[in-house]
């Protein structure tokens, strides 16, 4: 059997969405360079649904498959959702990903997250704090700072 | 095109080899240990086998080569060994390099949980371990220094003969994992004061499940299995014959075409380190001055390991990386970070190791797709894009 799904390996090998927004409304960055995984998420927000999305991503291979992935499941809808995207839907959605490479679509999960709430902040939206919290590199003993 | 650069995995099987081993498979099947003379001729074949084993290794007698089902096996038996005796005359501590392979590192932790002391030694930024190292670790109570010959990351080769004349002169049993060295760069147990030695007979052509543990005539091995009388009782099982007999072919052609195969794989290595050298901020890993042949370590800065593996294997090149996520772990390879490689830069290491059978239009394509495979891996790298901006740290 093959490491990864066809999915992943087509996500890897043509990644959606990749670059950068110069204009983004919101950006969101998680993991650290020591743990060998930074994701890097840029969204635009008109009238409360992402009209673009574009990450930048440092990792291995389901790493650039998980945020493209994430990236084209928050695409066109709205915000509210985005903020919701779960780790789960990203590894359906990609047909599965192996045991331990799942921490990688906890940080696509995570990185859609902190862009969203960096568009909150910047626009003074409340949302629930507790709820959405940012668990940065939860079991990395690495974590920078 | 399809590369193969992964030789510092496993080799492919050569003809000789091949050759030497089919009739034991098929015609001579006769297990050894039978009285008939149809399966005396195949214990026949496993002493010749033993004595060509023997003399590519330097060693005095063939009654000091034990056949092992792997590297792994023959390294674990040595170290148990070593401890064992040490233990009986109260000596319970070794001495090692924190660049092992984790046969040697995962032994020593098991006989640290039996109340075994371990000194790891550094192996200083240039992989290579200092004789004077060894000789301050040394203790009373030391009962093995086992130092591998020749790393199987970065391809570093170890001052062998001279910590072998150290513990001679000390009297303590000397042991190296040379399972990358065997085969392809010069081993003599004699004249570089060997006391027990393991090899793998898949790194240099012949097939996998079949190693060998040298150990010298007035070292008591320990058994790992019990059973019949094979290997003069060390290791009972009935013999891999065609096993064995392709170890010895492969390693008796390996050792007749050494020169022409270290010049033939060192010109292709260096051309290597040449252009891919040329990579903006990457890293040649390890000392070019004591090295193997075949192998070439880099670390290119802003990308991940794995990732470039899976570009060049779409490309069709097979290689290896020491990064986290090829390791199965938090942590990249134990032996970049040993070198003192920060973990950032140890994620975005590449393994690129050639066998004698590799061309040089084989080098002239890697070094065309490697270069193209890390800038795409670059453009997309929120750590590159920081480096470009300058908001963060080069590290070479």
């Amino acid at each position: 059997m093959a490491l990864y799904s066809d999915k992943v390996m087509d996500h890897f090998q043509n990644p959606r969405n990749v670059g950068k927004l110069d204009d983004a409304d919101g950006i969101g960055e998680v993991g650290n360079a020591k743990c060998g995984d930074i994701m890097r998420m840029y969204i635009k927000v008109e009238d409360n649904i992402i009209t673009d999305v574009k990450f930048n991503t440092f990792g291995c291979g389901s790493a650039i498959a998980t945020s493209s992935m994430a990236t084209e499941l928050i695409k066109g809808k709205p915000i509210e959702e985005a903020l919701e995207l779960s780790n789960k839907a990203v590894v359906e959605a990609l047909d599965g990903l192996p045991a331990y490479k799942l921490h990688c679509s906890v940080l696509a999960e995570q990185a859609v997250r902190a862009a969203v709430i960096d568009y909150y902040e910047k626009h003074g939206i409340p949302y629930d704090k507790e709820k959405f919290k940012i668990v940065d590199c939860e079991d990395c003993e690495h974590a920078e700072g | 095109m399809f590369v193969y650069a992964d030789n510092a995995a496993t080799t492919c099987v050569s003809k000789a080899a091949l050759d030497a081993m089919l009739p034991y498979l098929t015609v001579s099947y006769f297990n050894p240990s039978s009285l008939y003379s149809s399966a005396q001729k195949v214990a026949e074949a496993v002493a010749e086998a033993r004595e060509t084993v023997a003399a590519c290794l330097g060693a005095k007698s063939p009654r000091e080569i034990y056949f092992t089902s792997c590297g792994s096996e023959a390294d674990n038996q040595a170290l148990v060994s070593c401890a064992r005796l040490g233990a009986r005359k109260g000596k319970k501590h070794l001495i090692s390099t924190k660049f092992e392979h984790h046969a040697i590192l995962h032994t020593l932790k098991a006989l640290e949980k039996e109340g075994f002391e371990v000194t790891l030694l550094d192996v200083h930024e240039d992989g290579v371990v200092r004789v004077e190292d060894v000789a301050a670790a040394i203790r009373e109570d030391t009962c093995c220094v086992s130092v591998m010959f020749a790393n199987n990351e970065v391809g570093t080769v170890q001052p062998i003969k001279e910590i072998g004349a150290l513990c001679r002169e000390k009297g303590i049993p000397f042991h190296t994992d040379a399972v990358q060295a065997a085969g392809h760069i010069p081993v003599d147990v004699e004249e570089m004061n060997i006391d027990l030695l393991s090899l793998s007979g898949h790194k240099f052509h012949a097939p996998k499940g079949v190693g060998v543990l040298y150990c010298r005539k007035n070292i008591p091995l320990f058994s790992f299995i019990e059973g019949g009388a094979q290997e003069r009782g060390k290791r009972a099982g009935t013999e891999n014959v065609a096993g064995i007999v392709a170890l010895a072919a492969a390693l008796k052609e390996s050792c007749d075409h050494m020169e022409e195969n270290a010049a033939k794989m060192i010109a292709m290595r260096d051309r290597l380190f040449a252009e891919l050298g040329k990579i903006p901020h990457s890293k040649i890993n390890g000392s070019l001055e004591h090295h193997v042949p075949g192998t070439v370590n880099m670390c290119f800065e802003g990308i991940e390991g794995e990732s470039l593996l899976l570009l060049l294997d779409k490309n069709g090149i097979c290689a290896s990386s020491g990064s986290a996520c090829t390791s199965g772990s938090l942590d990249p390879s134990h032996v970049l970070l040993s070198l003192g490689i920060p973990h950032e830069l140890a994620h975005g290491s590449l393994r690129l190791s050639i066998g004698e059978y590799n061309t040089m239009e084989e080098m002239e394509y890697i070094i065309e797709t490697v270069p193209k495979a890390v800038q795409y891996l670059r453009d997309m790298s929120p750590v590159w894009d920081e480096l470009q901006k300058g908001t963060r740290q080069h590290l070479c």
